[in-house]
């Protein structure tokens, strides 16, 4: 049991600490797990979270910024006054629970459709964009001599490794190969100013309340880059649930996104993030398109991961309103 | 030939089971996974009866565009490349309405209720 293996290790950080109750998986797949527990304490239980690669697995693959930066990242974002958990303890090899890091609590919610039809989030709604801008513009602004090592990315080096992943699936898509083009002909070139970048900045990875938002989680795609790309990827249509209106995650607009950004004494470039809410919008079908390879060759050969792969076709539908839009 | 019930009477029967008997008594994960499979039925329903004229249409403009003949995988992917390459683009008579035409007609049988989808089915 992980309870056994939690309450050795808590004790470790957490003094006074006599064990864990609750612990629960909320997620995994087979190289990153999830867990939920309490930390049981004279003075009160304390809620928190457990993210590892289990014992076995090595350091992540491909574009992950690993679970060492992850923690360092949440940590810095932490210290700056940013929503984000605190990290309370980074596994060390004799906890013999893998590699990861264990952080606090954040109560919330993170499904999309709850925080846009449900009553207790109608009097955040309206303020998220702006709230959200200033985070963001808080992330881009963290102290660049402090962070972890990191992949450095563009425009031009992103457009080709999308281009590698869509072409190694060998399935011919011409709205894709449209977005490619347009893509490249469009390319901005490297950003004037390089920042951190969350690189996954959308619903599911923010914790809202009816105050607003709590915490930004999951730093797994972080690297350095264009800062308007965090910008760009929360427009993307498929993170606005229905409400198509309303660019920003289903809720706001992109001058109250940007109002934020600006607050925060930084520059929006509504060009530039136009050009990544593109890019976002092929990625989401490129990664659609992918999920349905995991689930022909397995191990993962499930129902949700294989009706992803018709859920390509709306990131179809939306490159051709951006890039070919029809009349009215 | 084969005999009667046709496929899709027989998915439709086992979904509609499943939606109606089932969806009720089952919680949690189980649940949400449920959802799932029921609407995988629901889609191989619609592209039983939709995929046939949708790819007939969809290779009939192809050719057209291409000059060309071939299997839809290679008109498809002949389009590609010379969208790719530069030599056709959405300045090409045909190219955006045959686009259009053919996401719409995924989207029919894959999506019908995304948002964007009912937008331009409006239009």
């Amino acid at each position: 049991m992980i309870e056994t293996e939690l309450t050795r290790c808590v004790a470790a950080f957490h003094p006074g600490a006599t064990g864990v109750t609750g612990a629960a998986k909320l997620s995994g797949g087979a190289s990153q797990e999830t867990w939920t527990f309490d930390i049981v304490h004279p003075d009160g239980n304390v809620g928190a979270i457990l993210r590892r690669a289990p014992p076995g697995y090595g350091a992540a693959p491909g574009r992950a910024a690993g679970l060492d930066a992850e923690a360092t990242l949440m940590q810095l974002a932490h210290d700056a006054g940013l929503p984000s958990p605190k990290v309370m303890h980074v596994l060390r090899p004799e906890d013999g629970l893998g590699r990861g890091f264990i952080m606090a609590r954040v109560e919330g919610e993170t499904i999309a459709r709850k925080i846009l039809r449900d009553e207790e989030y109608a009097g955040v709604r309206p303020r998220l964009a702006r709230q959200l801008g200033r985070v963001i513009a808080g992330i881009h602004g963290l102290p660049q001599a402090k962070l972890p090592q990191l992949r450095s990315l563009t425009a031009t080096r992103e457009i080709e490794d999308l281009a590698r992943e869509y072409h190694s699936f060998n399935w011919p898509r011409p709205v894709f190969e449209l977005a490619l083009r347009w893509l490249r002909d469009h390319d901005p070139g490297p950003s004037s100013e390089v920042t951190l970048v969350h690189g996954d900045f959308r619903h599911g990875n923010l914790i809202i309340g009816p105050d607003g938002v709590r915490a930004v989680l999951d730093w797994e795609l972080a690297h350095t880059g264009d800062p308007m790309e965090d910008l760009g990827w929360i427009c993307v249509n498929s993170w606005r649930f229905g409400e198509i209106d309303k660019p920003v995650g289903g809720f706001g607009t992109r001058e109250d996104l940007f109002a934020g950004y600006e607050e925060a004494g930084r520059k929006a470039d509504p060009d530039r993030v136009m050009f990544w809410e593109v890019m976002g919008t092929l990625r989401w079908g490129v990664m659609c398109c992918g999920m349905m390879q995991r689930f022909r060759s397995g191990p993962d050969h499930s129902m949700e991961r294989a009706m992803i792969g018709r859920r390509a076709s709306e990131t179809e539908i939306d490159l051709l309103r951006l890039l070919a839009p029809r009349g009215r | 030939m084969q005999d009667e019930p046709t496929p899709t009477e027989l998915i439709k029967a086992v979904a509609d089971f499943l939606r109606n008997e089932i969806t009720p008594v089952i919680k949690g994960h189980n649940g949400f996974k449920l959802r799932v499979g029921i609407n995988a039925l629901d889609l191989v329903t619609r592209q039983l009866a939709l995929a046939e004229a949708g790819d007939a249409t969809e290779a009939a403009r192809l050719k057209q565009l291409l000059g060309a003949d071939g299997s839809l995988m290679e008109l498809n992917r002949a389009l590609s490349e010379k969208i790719a390459s530069g030599e056709v683009d959405l300045t090409t008579p045909g190219l955006s309405e045959h686009l259009w035409q053919t996401t719409m007609d995924k989207l029919a049988v894959d999506q019908p209720n995304y948002a964007s989808y009912k937008r331009e089915l409006g239009k």
